[in-house]
């Protein structure tokens, strides 16, 4: 017992030696949208975004800890301070901007696509179901389809599948593996939609230091070609994805 | 986790069971049995000594501790849950972090309500943001513990309220008519008899508290309903594993569990029932009495 009071005591001074210098930084995301992020077999946060998180963190010399929060409440636990940064897929959009600060870009603003069981099934005014508070729901609610939406990007998968819903409505770089895996079953649409100003890391609006170190970090890594080589790889976008090419290269 | 598991993609049938039944998902999976078992050994008697300590204070003969009995028990009762879980939990953490912002913050630091955001200075932080994830773990258990033990201590001290209003006052005036005190009336008369008025009730807070830990996942604590959802998502090939949408089995198995959790608590509930009817002035302890004599 006197042990473990010392050794908590210890990791407590540790602790708050680290904070001083703001040496551990909080990486939230939501691990359940494959390939952006998700979690893996380990039960750890896995794919592009852990790998492009990770790098952004030893450029900018921070020690980073990554953290699961649903999406729905991703914001708001941000504000509350239970993580300091949302590396979760978050395409910058206008509404956001007024609660939160983006970083500048890491991802080219995504197609989004719709995925349905037969290719015939018409978008314009059926139901299509969408992740909650997402700019795929945004669209939906405005296109003229009726809209049901979900917590999980997984639930509006299946809905299609249970026939709640004629097509689902996401990121394709999301639909892509799953109509591909689907023997079949299920196709993405012809119709794709350009949405959102590119994806970037969330910040509280106080956080301007931080923002600027992640900001000079994804710069560094957009000059030195190491972001589009990332975003290209087969098991996270692959070949055909949009890349930031010479665009991202201007102020290096 | 085993050699034959290094290449999930290569091997079938049982050992691929095998392997993907011990992946460090599942085993997470397993462990957060573990967590719900412990909430309930917390939370329950936690709850238990709340709603003593409220129907005491319900009962009690000083006005200002009588009325916040009283107020305690109303107050959690008339207030959905779910919204008290959602309202409490967040107010708890705010107010935590808060007095230690007070505490160890420089002087002169802003307050921590910054329009949209709560914000306190980096030693303030409750746990540490340094903080290895085991503590944040637990800090965000403790707050659900914490929450849980609140709400249920209010039905409890209803029942309990109930039970003591039960047990025949003529026995209370024998104790007084011996010269007891107050005290030890309460201690020595009317605790030991109104167990056996309280149990049933009880017993239903407890299978409804059984009923109630999914809301675990609702604070943020990584439950069973999180992992066999989680789990039984179809998996894609970015996964090692992938598999179809195997949800309804993952809930079927939560199903099992928790029909089993409540089919122990009323072999035990039953027991319990028993031994506390034993030479009661009750129905059920002279029916006792009778088949003994």
């Amino acid at each position: 017992m006197n042990k473990l009071i010392l050794t908590s005591a210890l990791a407590l001074c540790a602790g708050m030696a680290f904070a001083e210098s703001h040496g551990v930084v909080r990486l939230g995301t939501e691990g359940a949208y494959p390939p952006y992020n998700f979690i893996n077999d380990a039960g750890e946060v896995a794919g592009f975004e852990r790998e492009f998180g990770d790098e952004l963190c030893k450029r900018a010399e921070l020690t980073c800890e990554w953290v699961t929060n649903e999406w729905d409440s991703i914001i708001p636990n941000l504000q509350s301070g239970n993580y300091d940064v949302i590396i979760a897929g978050m395409s910058i959009t206008e509404e956001r901007e007024e609660v939160i600060d983006f970083s500048m870009g890491y991802l080219p603003p995504a197609t989004s696509a719709y995925l349905a069981m037969s290719a015939d099934v018409d978008v314009a005014t059926g139901t299509v179901s969408a992740q909650t508070a997402t700019i795929q729901a945004g669209y939906i609610a405005e296109s003229g389809a009726t809209l049901v939406e979900y917590a999980t990007p997984e639930e509006t998968v299946a809905a299609v599948k249970n026939g709640e819903a004629d097509a689902v409505f996401a990121d394709k770089d999301f639909l892509a593996p799953i109509a591909a895996e689907s023997n079949g079953e299920l196709v993405l649409l012809a119709a794709e939609v350009a949405l959102g100003g590119g994806v970037g890391l969330g910040f509280r609006d106080s956080d301007d230091d931080l923002r600027a170190k992640f900001d000079a970090a994804i710069q560094s890594m957009k000059c030195d070609g190491t972001l589009d080589a990332m975003i290209v790889r087969e098991e996270y976008f692959g070949a055909a994805a949009l890349v930031w090419g010479d665009a991202g290269k201007t102020g290096c | 986790m085993f050699q034959a598991c290094a290449d999930p993609k290569a091997i079938e049938g049982l050992t691929w069971a095998a392997c993907y039944l011990t992946s460090g998902k599942h085993l997470d999976f397993y462990s957060s049995f573990l967590t719900v078992l412990l909430l309930l050994a917390v939370t329950a008697p936690a709850a238990l000594a709340l709603g003593f300590g409220g129907a005491t204070a319900a009962r009690s003969h000083v006005t200002p501790i009588r009325i916040f009995g009283k107020i305690y028990i109303s107050m959690v009762r008339g207030v959905p849950d779910i919204i008290y879980f959602l309202f409490f939990v967040i107010a708890l953490d705010q107010g935590i972090e808060y007095l230690k912002h007070l505490a160890v913050c420089p002087p002169g630091s802003p307050s921590p309500w910054q329009g949209l955001e709560f914000r306190v200075c980096a030693e303030a932080k409750v746990p540490l943001s340094s903080s290895a994830a085991g503590w944040h773990e637990a800090y965000g258990f403790s707050l659900a513990a914490v929450t849980f033990a609140i709400v249920f201590g209010a039905f409890a001290a209803n029942v309990l309220f109930g039970a003591m209003q039960a047990v025949p006052r003529p026995q209370l005036e024998t104790g007084e008519a011996y010269g007891m005190s107050r005290g030890q009336v309460f201690w020595r008369i009317l605790v030991p008899q109104m167990w056996t008025y309280a149990l049933p009730g009880l017993s239903n807070l407890w299978l409804i508290l059984i009923k109630a830990t999914p809301l675990l996942f609702l604070l943020g604590v990584e439950d069973i309903v999180y992992y066999a959802r989680e789990l039984g998502g179809s998996k894609t090939r970015v996964y090692e594993y992938p598999h179809g949408d195997w949800r309804l089995y993952y809930f079927l198995g939560l199903l099992v569990f928790y029909l089993a959790m409540t089919r122990l608590s009323e072999i035990v509930l039953d027991r319990l029932s028993t031994r506390l009817s034993y030479g009661q002035a009750t129905a059920a302890g002279e029916a006792m009495r009778r088949a003994g004599s």
